[in-house]
């Protein structure tokens, strides 16, 4: 019996360690991408990523407004259309659709959530681009980007919404339609109230990945460093941005890029953060 | 009480509108869907052939296959999951078995895996970068990148891992106690085979993210097209292909499309697999032996 | 089922000589009562809530000993508390002592796989592990050193001879356990009990879950295996503790804590209670 009692005692510290491990990892990422930047945080103040008067690396002017902006643009753009498409497809599938034609186009939304961001990109550059040209030139813009950060952030907003409204007990639904309530007024006054802290905690988890995405959004958007005026405009992205210039940066303009990343860990760790704290709520 | 009157006709005007616009948001969504794969198909098909998989990229890529790039995918991948299956399995298991659900200890390390969940993947890029790349002087390759998308695979690993384990019923744990039984025999024989779907699915899930993977892997196992000759040689992804083609090379757009398809293709097989374990699981929770 | 596979299973519980397996010094039936397991001011808390106040109470060897009373009154925890299995239950404490065979159980020096083995437990709900029928009664054997394939073989024989359930399965040991009816995957639970020749039957509702005809196989079965091992059997169904019991303890629920009230036994317990809590109880005036 000593030999059991050993081997359990091993097992634990095994896991143990295991644990541990996978718990530094995220310290390891915090703590590399902080020493990373340390140079330029030291002798650069933050306000001058906001104030310089432009963005040249290589000049020494770090001016990542530009960029923040054209992140905003292109994730709240996306939000946009992908919270209605995403919400209606939930109520789709959950209260319009025959049992059979729910379960397909719920498979269909689950096989485009696994669609890599690099084929969107891809898709985007050979097919949407070109579109979006004939409308207006350049075509690489920030409707382009908009467009395709929603094909990868509504099947997020879908399967989240879908996932709250299946949550919703029965005799609520049970009870509105007894009061004699029609479809719409039943979904819309009892079902999605009842669902919101998951809706919601969907569109905040969208909008993280949004924020983040690389390859997709560097392939269609054009990539220049500009405050966007109209939709047709090119715009560059923190995270495009790091993917840009990372294989050449050195010195301060590495630290630089590393200050974005950082920037962008803690504006997608917020609002993941709020997401999983809203997800959570929505069970209690 | 006062008279009032009960209008039914405009509620069924606004549902009958209500109604329209959820269908067209649904053919919208189904026919971008379908108007991708069927790019892709139409684009990749006619470049597909054995050789295409087997031959070397010549000319940048736009002659040639992709024989060595899916050996580089290969190894980048066998190199994660090496190293992120243990950790992770590990780490669910001591979640779900060993630390009580309100324990300081296990709520430090899901929390902490629930803000990895959340990190974008240029971040890890440039932590693997730093810490793989550079610090550790692996340089670019299949090993930095291996060891990067680990990192990023950890949190999807252990959240299927020990869902699995606590959908298996106390009862197992009881009896299994009550037999005298050490907790790794009944771990071994009991608890694991019983959550081997939730485990398979999560590994099929993991391996659908890291062959996807692209930006995390730009600065770590880099861009070289050649056959890796070690785990230390830079060996190029093949999402990390279909960038590369279409965005650096120009004509390149034939074999991004076939090797497009190959990648969704290959993606899509894999979801589809790991949802069909992970609904069988759902339906049924427990296999009989 | 048909009608006839349960005439055969009933006429091969009944053939109580099948038993090899009880060990034969289990001592003395009940007429000499001779304590096995000994409780002495026993009280088990989960968080603040007491579920069991300072409960005092001899177990005899050889002998079937009924816990009644309500639900919510203790009795499944103190169940659990003689093979301490509310060590897998978080934030569960006890006080007091048990004794089995003389030795403190909840001394640090008790080796709780060993404890366990020497007691056996049987659940409401049949729990058959998700593995074939035989490996669920050679995975626990092998657990605890059995490993010769012959030995494995002939153990698990005998115990599912003694279940009576040989006949019905010995040509599918390799399928799922869980294909099972109810009451065979519970007579099964017994079997891999007894493999581990236990000196102690832990019973916690064995046949509630079962439908009636089952559940009258797996009674026959219990009052087989009395004088053979010491059980102890929580029940809910009186007509059936008053059946099979030798002795018999009535638990209530008195300030939100579980105490034993009365013991003794069985047809005392049942026809001159002491307690008018008891008498009320098993009557059917409350409870």
């Amino acid at each position: 019996m000593f030999r059991s009692v050993f081997t359990d005692t091993l097992l634990r510290w095994v896991l143990q360690a295991g644990a541990v491990v996978s718990a530094l990892v995220m310290a390891m990422i915090m703590l590399f991408l902080l020493s990373e930047s340390w140079p330029v945080l030291q002798h650069l103040s933050l306000a001058q990523f906001l104030t310089d008067s432009s963005w040249h690396p290589l000049e020494g002017s770090y001016n990542l407004t530009p960029m923040l902006s054209g992140t905003l643009y292109a994730s709240m753009g996306a939000l946009l259309l992908a919270v209605p498409l995403g919400i209606a497809s939930a109520i789709f599938i959950v209260y319009y659709a025959s049992p059979r034609s729910a379960l397909l186009y719920r498979r269909l939304i689950e096989l485009l959530a696994g669609i890599p961001s690099v084929v969107f990109g891809f898709w985007g550059l050979t097919t949407l681009v070109p579109l979006v040209n004939q409308l207006h030139p350049p075509g690489a813009s920030l409707l382009a980007g908009i467009l395709v950060l929603t094909l990868m952030i509504l099947p997020t907003i879908a399967l989240m919404t879908y996932a709250a409204l299946i949550a919703v007990p029965d005799e609520y639904i049970r009870s509105a339609a007894a009061l004699g309530l029609s479809g719409w007024s039943m979904i819309r006054g009892v079902a999605l109230p009842a669902a919101r802290t998951g809706i919601v905690a969907g569109i905040v988890l969208a909008a993280g990945r949004a924020l983040g995405e690389t390859m997709a959004v560097l392939m269609v958007a054009g990539n220049v460093v500009q405050h966007a005026d109209s939709l047709f405009d090119p715009i560059r992205t923190l995270a495009a941005n790091i993917a840009l210039e990372m294989a050449y940066a050195m010195g301060d303009h590495r630290a630089v890029l590393f200050v974005s990343g950082l920037m962008l860990m803690l504006l997608v760790m917020t609002l993941s953060g709020l997401a999983g704290w809203l997800g959570k709520k929505s069970y209690a | 009480m006062p008279e009032i009157t009960f209008v039914r006709s405009r509620s069924i005007l606004r549902d009958r509108l209500v109604q329209l616009l959820v269908y067209a948001a649904v053919l919208v969504v189904s026919g971008v869907f379908i108007w991708i794969l069927a790019d892709l198909v139409r684009g990749g098909v006619a470049h597909l052939s054995w050789n295409f998989f087997v031959d070397s990229p010549r000319d940048a890529g736009r002659a040639g296959g992709i024989g060595p790039i899916l050996v580089s995918t290969a190894l980048i991948l066998l190199v994660a999951l090496v190293v992120a299956l243990p950790l992770a399995w590990a780490t669910a298991v001591l979640l779900a078995e060993f630390v009580p659900a309100t324990s300081k200890f296990g709520t430090i390390v899901r929390y902490s895996l629930q803000v990895l969940a959340g990190v974008p993947s240029i971040v890890f890029g440039l932590f693997g970068n730093a810490f793989f790349s550079i610090y550790l002087g692996l340089g670019f390759s299949i090993l930095s990148g291996g060891l990067t998308l680990a990192c990023m695979l950890l949190p999807i690993l252990v959240s299927t891992a020990e869902a699995g384990l606590r959908a298996v019923p106390e009862n197992y744990r009881m009896s299994a106690a009550a037999l005298g039984m050490s907790r790794t025999a009944t771990l071994l024989h009991l608890l694991l085979p019983a959550a081997a779907p939730a485990l398979a699915a999560g590994l099929l899930l993991g391996i659908g993210r890291a062959v996807a993977e692209t930006a995390a892997l730009l600065f770590t196992s880099g861009y070289v097209e050649r056959m890796p000759g070690s785990l230390l040689d830079s060996g190029r992804a093949l999402a990390l292909h279909i960038f590369d083609l279409s965005m650096n090379v120009p004509g390149g757009d034939a074999p991004a499309y076939a090797s497009a398809l190959v990648l969704v293709v290959l993606l899509l097989a894999i979801n589809i697999v790991a949802m069909k374990l992970a609904y069988g699981l759902q339906r049924k929770r427990i296999m009989p032996a | 089922m048909n009608t006839h596979d349960i005439e055969e299973i009933q006429r091969s519980v009944e053939k109580q000589h099948t038993f090899t397996l009880g060990p034969l010094q289990t001592g003395p039936a009940c007429c000499d009562p001779q304590p096995i397991v000994q409780v002495k001011n026993f009280s088990l808390h989960y968080d603040n809530k007491t579920a069991l106040d300072k409960v005092t109470l001899d177990i005899y060897r050889g002998c079937i000993t009924a816990l009644i009373g309500p639900s919510g009154c203790g009795k499944t925890s103190f169940l659990s508390a003689i093979n301490r299995l509310t060590d897998l239950i978080p934030n569960c404490k006890v006080v007091g002592h048990i004794q089995v065979d003389g030795v403190d159980i909840y001394q640090s020096a008790c080796d709780v796989q060993v404890l366990r083995q020497q007691i056996g437990m049987v659940f409401q709900k049949p729990t058959p592990f998700p593995l074939s029928i035989r490996r669920n009664i050679e995975l626990p054997l092998r657990e605890h050193g059995v490993t010769k394939r012959a030995e494995v073989e002939a153990v698990s024989e005998q115990v599912l001879r003694d279940v009576g359930l040989w006949h019905e399965v010995h040509d599918r040991l390799d399928s799922a356990a869980l294909s099972l009816s109810g009451g065979q995957q519970q007579r099964l639970c017994i079997a891999r009990a007894l493999a581990l020749k236990p000196k102690i039957l832990l019973m916690d509702e064995p046949c509630s879950a079962l439908d009636p005809i089952a559940s009258g196989v797996v009674e026959d079965l219990i009052v087989g295996l009395q004088g053979r091992y010491t059980i102890v059997i929580v029940t809910h169904n009186l007509a059936q503790a008053r059946r099979i019991a030798n002795y018999a303890a009535f638990f209530w629920v008195k300030e939100r804590a579980g105490h034993l009230i009365e013991f003794g036994h069985c047809r005392d317990i049942f026809e001159t209670p002491v307690h008018q809590l008891t008498a009320a109880y098993v009557s059917g005036a409350r409870g």
